[in-house]
């Protein structure tokens, strides 16, 4: 169970275990801090879109200045507006796995924001083949449009490849074929190339939709409305601590440690890493940890107040002060690791690289988390679900 | 507080009081009826009733078995896309296919959806089996079509083109319980459409099949198969109308002809032998056991597609997601009724009567695995409900192609557990080999054949012991 899912928007609690009978009161955490990590939680998701909204705009600008004039610096200009944005997606990525917004089975735009991996040929020409994808097929897809795009991410009922992040990135360094660095998409692919119109569209276009989905997420969460940020704060708060606890914990372990870090790690595939075009990979990986951090200590992009470990601490004072001292080390730990991360996936770097027990130093220090994160579920009396 | 007729165990440890509540009603409890078994996969269950209840790893894993799951679930549940790709591992889907991911059908690891009528384009999670008269003369297979093989992939990447599209549509059924209470059946009929190729073979045999959840087929894997050959019946001997025998397969695996445990006619024999199966019938991926692409003569443009490497699936991939199909965790049965006494009074009646309408005869409750290479499913005892046999289960559910020994009326009798979660991970409940079925007791009462007399005790039943059988095949 991983991100590919199509999760539902199922609030109401499903059949549990007795265990789920025990509220939090009854274990010495107090309602007053639980109601205060709940909205403290919900004012942090909605400022955190916020914050990407406005970052991702801010590079909506400028990819539509590079499309407007393609030289070498105002492509410079709008991949350094794509690598801020996504920075700050990053820790949002800990408000998915319990079919929030983000990922609700029937709205949720997780897919279409995020989808990976990047099917590239059918988006644009790739190395060993000159003439794949949308952007050279004006024959059936005479016009790229919004329209076009999301009909093509709905074609076959599942979640396709061909908008969201990563199709940004690709339309702007291309496909990365070196040992070293990122991918060196030439101005000209904008110019003189062949269908350089239809590829600044879809790279307008797809940055266009881009705005429209976290738009959506910013109104899901925003306050005093009629949005699921107001059921999610009216949840029980068993339900609502479920929801939260379970999103941290499935992105600690099953997502991040074992998706994004150890597939990669174990396959040695050099591009079967997140961001493969701009060797971003390891500030999306620190960003994901920041994430986690961020629902533990109650402090997130553009506001703060009262975290997970508050309540922890109400039940069991030394479990959250070992609660936040990992997830704090994690952040520590996956930041040192040497970028860009592809190198250490080549065929023949040893194990003892540095490079490599970085990675597995940041993976071990994950997992140890995960178990604490059950641990401290465990304490309020929660059950979560978690791969 | 009075005393509740029946305390379950679980909540005997929540605390001092209950436990002495508990101690009470254990002994009034002891002098009636087992209830139902709950860890239903043995210690590979986990009890998390959630959306997630298909896709959690067994909770015995060792830390190294873990991460080659996290291996499995990726390859699993990630696209794949078009070749050649910067995410090489990743890259060969099609050219021909029926979905990008297994997530795409299997979703959160669970069971398809067939085709909703009222949204087009969403096939996903049935697919049609394709083939002609006649068997292979070595392996008994069903002979694909020459133009369309041996299932119709209604996608492509660009520039392919589909082989078709998948037509269904839908005939009302009238009955009456035996109370008079009426009832209505979805009764498909199945069409080829859009061919791409010109016509299909004149006797094309078609066979619908939804993706079913893949949790639990590591244990069934792992039952011995002399205890599978002791339950069927072959010429039905003991005369009870229930005949059940082995579908023989051959396994390219094991390479070897063996025992079909998996499918909806057990045609495959192994886990590997399906996943593999799997990659290349409906996502277009080759592997070892299938080393060259689908596309039959007349498919030039699927030839001609660049393919993803040789094979597209390595060896180690292809065991690393055959490990996570194993190892996913078997969710546990409700059977208490999470905290309501006369649910729970209501499931254990109904327990009694699975057995009672002879539901057990088939779905068989209880097995013992045996040795394994994974130790975590070796010697566990387990409920799946299942026979994994064949069962002639009568004109109305046939689709009348023969798979190997099963002829076009048998299919083989499914595990049962989970049941009662699919709508909660799957947003939706379709039952049956095509999805047919809206509710359990649709699918109970499209049972024929064999399966008539059962069906018919459920049907002649009165409402209570109807809503009694339900029950507890929703606590599953």
């Amino acid at each position: 169970m991983l991100n590919r899912t199509r999760p539902r928007a199922v609030l109401a609690g499903l059949a549990l275990l007795p265990a789920t009978l025990v509220a939090c009161g009854d274990d010495g955490a107090s309602d007053e801090t639980t109601t205060a990590v709940v909205e403290t939680y919900a004012e942090g998701v909605y400022t955190s879109y916020v914050a990407t909204l406005d970052s991702a705009t801010a590079m909506d600008a400028a990819i539509d200045a590079f499309v407007a004039d393609p030289t070498d610096s105002t492509l410079a200009a709008a991949k350094d507006a794509w690598i801020a944005a996504r920075d700050i997606y990053g820790p949002t990525e800990a408000f998915r796995f319990y079919g929030g917004p983000i990922d609700d089975e029937e709205t949720g735009p997780e897919g279409l924001i995020n989808a990976w991996p990047l099917d590239e040929a059918y988006i644009d020409y790739v190395e060993g083949d000159a003439t794949a994808g949308i952007v050279n097929d004006a024959e059936t897809y005479p016009e790229i449009t919004a329209d076009l795009l999301v009909s093509l991410n709905e074609d076959g009922g599942e979640a396709n490849i061909s908008t969201g992040w990563h199709a940004i990135e690709f339309l702007l360094w291309g496909q990365d074929l070196s040992l070293d660095g990122p991918g060196e998409r030439p101005v000209s692919d904008f110019t003189t190339a062949d269908n350089a119109d239809r590829r600044a569209a879809y790279l307008a276009v797809a940055s266009d939709l881009l705005l429209v989905h976290l738009g959506d997420l910013v109104d899901a969460w925003a306050p005093d409305a009629d949005n699921y940020r107001a059921d999610f704060v009216a949840l029980e708060s068993d339900e609502a601590l479920r929801h939260i606890i379970t999103g941290i914990g499935e992105l600690s372990r099953g997502e991040l440690a074992g998706e994004r870090m150890n597939v990669a790690y174990a396959e040695r595939s050099q591009e079967d890493e997140h961001s493969c075009f701009s060797d971003n990979t390891v500030a999306d990986i620190v960003g994901n940890a920041q994430g986690i951090a961020n629902v533990v200590t109650g402090s997130y992009e553009g506001s703060s107040g009262t975290g997970l470990a508050d309540l922890v601490a109400e039940v069991d004072e030394d479990l959250a002060d070992r609660l936040v001292a990992e997830v704090e080390a994690s952040v520590d730990t996956v930041a040192a690791i040497p970028s860009p991360f592809d190198q250490h996936l080549v065929d023949g770097v040893s194990d003892d690289d540095p490079g490599r027990v970085a990675i597995v130093a940041g993976m071990d220090a994950l997992e140890l988390q995960t178990e604490t994160i059950v641990e401290v579920a465990e304490a309020l009396g929660v059950t979560i679900s978690i791969t | 507080m009075t005393v509740p007729p029946r305390v379950r165990r679980l909540s005997t440890a929540l605390s001092p009081v209950l436990l002495a509540v508990g101690f009470g009603a254990w002994w009034f409890s002891a002098s009636r009826a087992e209830p139902p078994p709950s860890a239903l996969g043995g210690e590979t269950t986990r009890f998390e009733a959630s959306r997630n209840s298909f896709g959690l790893a067994a909770p015995t894993l060792t830390n190294t078995e873990r991460r080659t799951f996290e291996v499995g679930d990726s390859f699993f549940t990630q696209n794949w896309v078009t070749a050649p790709a910067s995410t090489d591992a990743r890259d060969g889907l099609g050219p021909t296919m029926n979905a990008r991911a297994c997530s795409s059908c299997h979703v959160l690891d669970g069971r398809g959806l067939p085709p909703d009528l009222d949204d087009e384009g969403a096939e996903l999670g049935l697919l049609l089996r394709l083939s002609i008269p006649g068997a292979d003369p070595e392996t008994g297979a069903p002979l694909p079509d020459p133009a369309y093989g041996g299932q119709l992939q209604d996608a492509s990447i660009n520039g392919v083109g589909a082989e078709g599209a998948i037509g269904v549509s839908y005939e009302s059924i009238a009955g009456t319980y035996g109370d008079g209470t009426p009832y209505e059946l979805a009764a498909p009929t199945y069409t080829v459409d859009d061919l791409a190729f010109g016509e299909a073979h004149p006797d094309l045999l078609v066979g619908p099949r939804l993706a079913p959840a893949v949790f639990g087929v590591g244990l069934l894997e792992e039952i011995p198969e002399a205890d599978l050959l002791a339950l069927a019946d072959p010429d039905d001997a003991d005369g009870d109308g229930i005949s059940g025998r082995a579908n023989r397969v051959w396994s390219a695996t094991l390479g070897e002809m063996t025992i079909g445990r998996f499918g909806w006619k057990a045609n495959t024999a192994t886990v590997r032998d399906q996943v593999a199966d799997a990659f290349f019938g409906d996502i277009g991926i080759t592997s070892s056991l299938h080393p060259v692409q689908n596309c039959p003569g007349v498919q030039v443009a699927c030839a001609e597609a660049i393919d993803g490497g040789d094979p597209e699936l390595t060896d180690s991939r292809l065991g690393s997601v055959t490990f996570y199909n194993r190892t996913l965790a078997v969710p546990g049965a409700r059977v208490d009724g999470g905290g309501d006494d006369d649910l729970a009074d209501q499931i254990l009646d109904g327990f009694g009567l699975f057995d009672d309408f002879g539901c057990s005869s088939c779905h068989a409750p209880t097995f013992t695995t045996g040795d394994s290479d994974i130790a975590a499913l070796a010697d566990q005892t387990i409920h799946p409900y299942t026979d994994l046999l064949l069962h002639d289960m009568g004109e109305g559910l046939a689709d009348g192609r023969p798979d190997h020994l099963a002829t076009g009326s048998e299919w083989r009798t499914p595990p049962l557990w989970g049941l009662g979660l699919i709508d909660d991970v799957n947003a939706g409940r379709f039952l049956l080999h095509d999805g047919r079925a809206r509710t359990i007791e649709e699918a109970i009462l499209w049972h024929g054949g064999e399966a008539e007399t059962s069906r018919e005790a459920f049907r002649l039943a009165d409402a209570g012991d109807r809503a009694a059988l339900v029950a507890f095949l929703e606590a599953l």
